[in-house]
């Protein structure tokens, strides 16, 4: 009897969406990226989530965290330009009001970054995460995402503590330069 | 620089903010959620009686209008009221843009203008000059913008958001007196009381 092909691993994409849903986080806010977009659209075409964009990052950490003292669970997304605008929010709002606030972090300016800016701010991000004790994980296999993601969705809400999803380009491939 | 002229707003009293938060907090008998800006916007919220449904901000400023937000998208059938000084509000200014884009029916945004950042010295604001924060509303998106031509007019301009539909803004006109009182500080507290007064936590046993 002739073995059937394994399944093809679902997308990276695929898989973020899919732990969002398992935990009831309704509620997606973001600034968009490349690297994020087909999470977006996944997100936006699922009658199960309300998705819209912000006008800065910091905005949507407001949004969630009067969602959440509501009653509805949300995740923020954004490149990590994005994140260098949110230490105050964190420090201010999300942190010592104990509001669990999780961020999805597409990251730039690693393993190939062709922007020096980007590649400076990038070197911001687990520094600051660090000093305000925030939880944080790089995601780089797709055999151990949802792992990462369920666990930390799940650890945010009982804890009340905010955490942050980096996901490498390692996992999602990244902004590649195209001369 | 130049003396700040703000312009000249035809048949906008001159009002004092804490009475302008008392006559608010008078007319919500609905369990209405109130977020305070920080600064004297939220001290005089808390000089107007602690109800449990108001929360204050200790920092992040300007988004008192995205907490709103959140809190009514979470809970459409609880009207939410943001308060947010001229000083905050200018600093995020998109917030109204999402706001109007997302056009909750159950938010009101009321807008504390003194013109000044009166609490680290009354350093004068952009709508000490030329910015008129409710033409900016309207631009934005939020075509239910007014001033509050006086007291009374305030009430009406909130009855109005209450039982009309929103996403509404109210402009008012404010003199420099001092705040009527100081909010206390202690964030999970605040966080903890908000949650337990809109029904996300069960209530203290009495």
């Amino acid at each position: 009897m002739e073995q059937a092909p394994p399944a093809a691993a679902p997308p990276w994409h695929e898989i973020v969406r899919a732990a969002l849903a398992r935990n009831d986080f309704r509620l997606v806010t973001y600034v968009p990226d490349n690297v994020l977009r087909p999470l977006i659209d996944g997100l936006a075409a699922d009658p199960f989530f309300t998705v819209f964009a912000t006008t800065r990052e910091e905005e949507a950490v407001g949004i969630t965290a009067g969602a959440w003292m509501g009653g509805l669970r949300g995740a923020v997304l954004m490149q990590t330009s994005g994140f260098a605008t949110l230490p105050n929010v964190l420090a201010s709002l999300a942190v010592p009001f104990q509001i669990p606030i999780v961020m999805l972090v597409s990251e730039r300016g690693t393993l190939g970054e062709f922007n020096l800016g980007q590649a400076l701010v990038a070197r911001t991000m687990r520094p600051v995460l660090d000093a305000l004790a925030i939880e944080h994980h790089t995601c780089t296999r797709l055999d151990e995402l949802d792992f990462i993601v369920d666990r930390t969705l799940r650890q945010a809400v009982a804890t009340q503590a905010s955490a942050t999803l980096i996901l490498s380009p390692l996992l999602t491939g990244g902004k590649v330069f195209k001369p | 620089m130049t003396e700040p002229t703000a312009p000249t707003l035809a048949n906008t009293k001159t009002m004092y903010r804490a009475d302008i938060t008392r006559r608010l907090v008078a007319l919500l008998d609905r369990e209405e959620a109130v977020i305070g800006g920080i600064g004297n916007t939220n001290f005089d919220l808390w000089a107007a009686g602690q109800r449990r449904q108001n929360f204050y901000m200790l920092g992040s400023m300007g988004l008192a209008c995205p907490i709103a937000l959140g809190v009514a998208i979470a809970q459409p059938h609880r009207h939410v009221v943001a308060l947010e000084g001229d000083g905050s509000l200018l600093m995020q200014l998109g917030a109204l843009a999402t706001i109007a884009a997302r056009a909750p029916r159950n938010l009101t945004i009321v807008v504390m203008d003194n013109r000044a950042y009166q609490i680290t010295g009354a350093q004068p604001t952009a709508t000490a000059f030329a910015a008129d924060l409710v033409e900016a509303a309207r631009g934005l998106g939020l075509t239910r913008s007014h001033w509050a031509a006086d007291e009374a007019d305030f009430e009406r301009l909130v009855q109005a958001a209450r039982h009309e539909g929103g996403p509404s803004l109210i402009g008012v006109r404010l003199d420099h007196q001092p705040p009527a009182g100081q909010t206390e500080r202690d964030p999970a507290q605040i966080r903890d009381r908000f949650m337990r007064g809109i029904g996300t936590r069960p209530p203290y046993p009495t």
